[in-house]
């Protein structure tokens, strides 16, 4: 009965003949549990939409397999997200997954897929105990180790000179793996670090205590609608113009920016990839993306967009078949254009690739988010020593 | 006092005065109607939603305001006529579970009207800023202007319920229900003009909510929990009560989670002490309710005699 | 009894639901009804204080949680091979782990329900909230035993004879834990502490005049309905393999009482048939519509409305009426 729900019929028997079929009878099945409800949910929406425009690009295909693209939210809650993997696992009997955008969410899913003998591949949440001792053949991050994100940051934060940095984020795994990737590369003094609410609407009280710290920038990590807030609030204060910000990509994406408006000039930022990328690849992917939805996308939707092209191209190889080994051998080739330039997979199966920054700046009396220099190149996160596969 | 102190001293203030707004009006249909309300906090959303949307089309701030406060208490009215009537003469149980319904049915109904995305608002014009209300400390305008009107509304609640009709017939009714009703005041329309009155003042708290956090789906649950609290502090049925009760659980959450961590760091390991003192100050106010009720059960201003 | 017909029939079908999920092809159905199960004991054992005593807690997933989590210490202490405080030592043996949330829970509930019950009333409401929040913020700050993001429990707990990694024998395992706690629920209400309990919500001033220490029939009833409580947490923590602090957010308080209302108040199945009608309808309308709490909010809505009594309320006056 639930088969109705939220499915991306991938454009089933409409792939015209000349396209090469390894597909035999059924379309392979791929189960996507994301976060479509609350605060979080536009990113579902471009988690969803983004691995969507690489089908579409094959008709409906990945590396020449037909696929079937099953949608599910999590609700932003651990235990709903576990009953939707296990109703995957067992009644429609799919074995490869994708989707799971926060962290909390994944250390409930995950284990549950694994277990199952299903392949796992994250667009979005790489949490440092999966990097490391609890690493798994089957479980593949196509987007980057969560701590990757924020050393980045803290490289970010050396380069500009800041010696005295403030530094926020969200009491969870994510949050924890932000301040603690931030400070690994970050050669200054941290003069604070605060903690704050996963269901946090006002910072208030944590303005005042960076107004009264008085340091050189703060750093600061809140993903989704919680940036939109923080940020506001950050320019309500007057603090803006005294005490810049340096954050990683998901404080600040291009619905964020959209949101936050003139309250985001200024702001500095370190990402992977960013839609101004001139490779072939990227700039095909932001056309195709911006014709069908008429929005600029995400870096969430090119994670997507990524992860859906690396599972093709290991498709292709496998000729669709996702049996664990030899599908395992095929995607660690990571044989596709990635839309951010170099990318490789590291021993743990997280990538390896190139930050950058990137600053929000006017063009053509618009803000934008225009990307400046590379800071670190074909950067590895420190788990992956501890990873025995 | 330093700065810092004072700051986070105008931060609870005004955190204060939004759950007065809203536990204004949880109080009154609370303590007259005894009806436990779970969805006051959709009329927080509704408010906040129509100010957005009107104000982003036409482009004035004041525009949505009124829109903000007509669409929350022209809900509320329809509320009370076509489901929350019926209910009076029911027990509290079978209250929650309808209200329950209703904040299943609202907070969906606008996530399929008008989408997942949190929505902007922008400042109004002339609040954009900050004051230096003191040597090193500008505040925002606008959560000055939030204190401004939430006391505004303060007393003009204590003109309406103190020197006028309705007033009289509200103070009567938190008391002696009964008696009222047996005195043939038209005690349905009573019902409905106060319950319009909460869901405005709950409105309100939305539209001032707006341009500082986000405009979004499940905004009113997560602040409603909190609304009871106060409203249980201050004593059922007392505005009175529901300010001063405000004030209090405003001013300690907002001190707690400002100063708690930092003690802490002081003792102990820096990322426990966070961890810790994130939970400790989350708790406070409940543990501040437990001790209220345990030693005046019926709250600090206890509006039945 | 005379509903001795109905109720065999209905166990029968209960017993038979795995082979039925399993030969239709919904083997995951098999969870679901697993959980309808533990929430079944836990919504059962509120209404035992709610509908028998006219207590209405809205702070009992506390001891749900509380349940849930001494599975998922005593889990993650055995994992660990460390003992607690340095004392008591982890265990994944079902049979150790299920008395001891049960005792957890039950001394939680003697302490809180000590001081809540010096309230009544709306008050009673609130305190019982106030205190389940306080554990909701506790076990987020407990960084140790994973804060927000709660605790793997990555395998189920064990049992001499059974194995619980199939579903199927955990199903049994909680149907079998279920029929015993309506069972012992169906004889304390028909003893005389049930006939006390019903006297208490009736007229508790009328019951005090006659010379009963009204306090601690009610403490009595409070700590009972928190072991049962304890006990679903217990179990769930089993079927979910997973705690986290959701599972004693006051939303879940919210649900246990609703499902209880919407099944019927005082009733012994009412508040199973709540539970399953919940989330049966949670799970049914979302496989049709991704918007179905638009459609749950109005039914639950007309049940208050037309309905009084709930669920069972409903069937007993068609029963009447055939």
């Amino acid at each position: 009965m639930h088969i109705q729900r939220r499915f991306l019929m991938a454009g089933l028997g409409l792939a015209p003949l000349a396209a090469p079929s390894f597909a035999q009878g059924a379309p392979l099945k791929i189960g996507m549990i994301t976060t479509l409800s609350g605060p979080g949910g536009y990113i579902g929406q471009d988690i969803r939409d983004g691995f969507q425009i690489a089908i579409d690009q094959e008709q409906g295909r990945l590396g020449g397999q037909a696929v079937q693209v099953l949608v599910e939210d999590d609700g932003f809650r651990p235990p709903q997200g576990k009953a939707v993997a296990e109703r995957f696992l067992r009644n429609e009997r799919i074995k490869l997954f994708t989707g799971v955008i926060f962290s909390n969410i994944l250390g409930a899913v995950a284990p549950d897929v694994l277990d199952g003998d299903a392949i796992y591949v994250s667009p979005n949440a790489g949490p440092s105990n999966f990097a490391g001792r609890e690493c798994h053949r089957n479980y593949f991050v196509v987007s980057w180790q969560n701590d990757s994100l924020h050393e980045s940051a803290g490289e970010l934060a050396n380069r500009l000179g800041y010696r005295r940095m403030f530094i926020l984020a969200p009491n969870y795994q994510a949050g924890r793996d932000a301040l603690a990737g931030f400070r690994r590369l970050y050669k200054g003094e941290v003069v604070q670090e605060i903690f704050t609410r996963l269901d946090q609407t006002d910072y208030a009280a944590e303005l005042a205590q960076i107004r009264a710290a008085r340091p050189d920038a703060v750093f600061q990590f809140h993903p989704g609608g919680l940036g939109i807030a923080f940020l506001r609030q950050y320019a309500q204060a007057g603090l803006l113009a005294s005490i810049p910000q340096v954050m990683p990509a998901p404080s600040m994406d291009a619905g964020t920016l959209a949101a936050v408006g003139d309250a985001a000039e200024g702001v500095n930022l370190s990402s992977h990839w960013n839609s101004d990328f001139a490779n072939p690849a990227s700039l095909a992917f932001v056309a195709a993306f911006r014709a069908k939805h008429n929005r600029m996308p995400t870096y969430y939707a090119q994670q997507s967009y990524d992860t859906a092209r690396a599972i093709g191209a290991a498709l292709r190889q496998t000729r669709g078949s996702i049996e664990a080994n030899p599908f395992r051998t095929a995607m660690l080739r990571a044989d596709f254009a990635s839309t951010r330039g170099n990318f490789r997979f590291n021993t743990n199966q997280h990538p390896i690739q190139d930050w950058f920054s990137l600053k929000v700046e006017r063009v053509n009396g618009q803000l934008a988010i225009v990307t400046k220099d590379k800071i670190l190149e074909n950067h590895a996160d420190v788990f992956a020593a501890q990873c025995r596969i | 006092m330093s700065a810092l102190v004072v700051e986070q001293l105008l931060n609870g203030l005004q955190f204060g005065i939004m759950l007065f707004l809203l536990a204004a009006g949880l109080t009154l249909v609370f303590g007259i109607m005894g009806v436990i309300n779970l969805a006051h906090g959709s009329l927080f959303m509704v408010g906040a939603y129509a100010a957005a949307l009107v104000a982003q089309a036409s482009g004035h701030w004041w525009l949505g305001l009124l829109a903000g406060l007509a669409a929350a208490a022209a809900t509320g009215m329809v509320v009370e006529v076509a489901v929350l009537r019926r209910l009076y003469a029911r027990d509290h149980l079978d209250q929650v579970l309808a209200t329950f319904g209703l904040i299943l049915f609202f907070n969906q109904g606008i996530t399929m009207l008008f989408g997942r995305q949190p929505l902007l608002v922008q400042l109004p014009p002339g609040f954009a800023g900050s004051i230096e209300i003191m040597p090193g400390l500008p505040y925002p305008s606008f959560r000055l202007l939030i204190i401004a009107v939430g006391l505004l509304v303060a007393l003009g609640l204590y003109w309406l319920i103190q020197h006028t009709r309705i007033g009289m017939l509200v103070r009567a009714g938190a008391t002696h229900r009964d008696m009222v009703r047996a005195l043939g005041v038209d005690i349905r329309a009573l019902y409905t003009v106060v319950f319009g009155l909460g869901a405005l003042l709950a409105g309100l708290a939305g539209v001032m909510a707006g341009p500082v956090s986000n405009v979004q789906v499940g905004m009113g649950e997560q602040i409603l929990i909190l609304t009871f609290v106060v409203v249980v502090i201050g004593g059922i049925g007392s505005v009175r009560g529901a300010l001063f009760g405000a004030l209090l659980v405003g001013v300690t959450q907002t001190l707690l989670s400002g100063f708690v961590p930092g003690w802490l760091r002081q003792v102990m390991a820096g990322s426990e002490a966070d961890a810790l003192g994130a939970a400790l100050s989350s708790m406070g106010v409940y543990v501040l309710m437990a001790v209220v009720l345990l030693v005046k059960p019926r709250g600090l201003f206890p509006a039945h005699a | 009894m005379r509903n001795a017909l109905p109720l065999a029939v209905l166990l029968a079908g209960a017993i038979a639901l795995p082979w039925a999920a399993e030969a239709l092809g919904q083997p995951a159905t098999i969870g679901l009804a697993t959980r309808i199960l533990c929430l079944g004991i836990a919504a059962a054992s509120l209404n035992l204080i709610l509908g028998h005593g006219g207590m209405v807690s809205f702070g009992h997933a506390l001891y749900y949680g509380l349940g849930a989590y001494t599975v998922g210490i005593l889990w993650e202490h055995f994992r660990l091979g460390e003992p607690i405080f340095g004392v008591i030592p982890g265990s994944n043996e079902l049979l150790v782990t299920l008395p001891i949330a049960m005792l957890v829970a039950g001394v939680a509930a003697a302490v809180i329900g000590a001081l809540s019950l010096r309230t009544s009333g709306v008050q009673f409401i609130m305190i019982t909230l106030a205190f389940a929040q306080m554990g909701f913020f506790l076990f987020v700050g407990l960084k140790a035993y994973g804060g927000d993001d709660g605790l793997l429990v990555r395998r189920r707990n064990l049992v001499p004879g059974l194995d619980l990694r199939q579903p199927d024998q955990l199903y049994w395992l909680c149907l079998g834990f279920l029929v015993a706690w309506l069972f012992l629920q169906w004889r304390i209400v028909g003893s005389r502490f049930g006939r006390v309990l019903e006297g208490i919500r009736q007229n508790e001033r009328r019951m005090a005049a006659i010379g009963i220490a009204t306090y601690r029939y009610k403490l009595a009833g409070f700590v009972i309905a928190g072991m049962g409580c304890g006990l679903a947490g217990a179990l769930t923590a089993n079927e979910l393999r997973f705690v986290s602090p959701d599972l004693m957010a006051w939303q879940k308080s919210g649900e246990i009482m609703v499902m209880v209302i919407l099944g019927g108040v005082g009733t012994l199945l009412g508040p199973v048939v709540g539970a399953a009608a919940l989330v049966g309808m949670e799970y049914v309308l979302g496989g049709i519509t991704e918007n179905w709490q638009f459609f749950l909010g109005p039914i639950l809505l007309a049940v208050v409305l037309w309905a009084p009594g709930g669920i069972m309320g409903l069937l007993g006056r068609g029963a009447r009426r055939g």
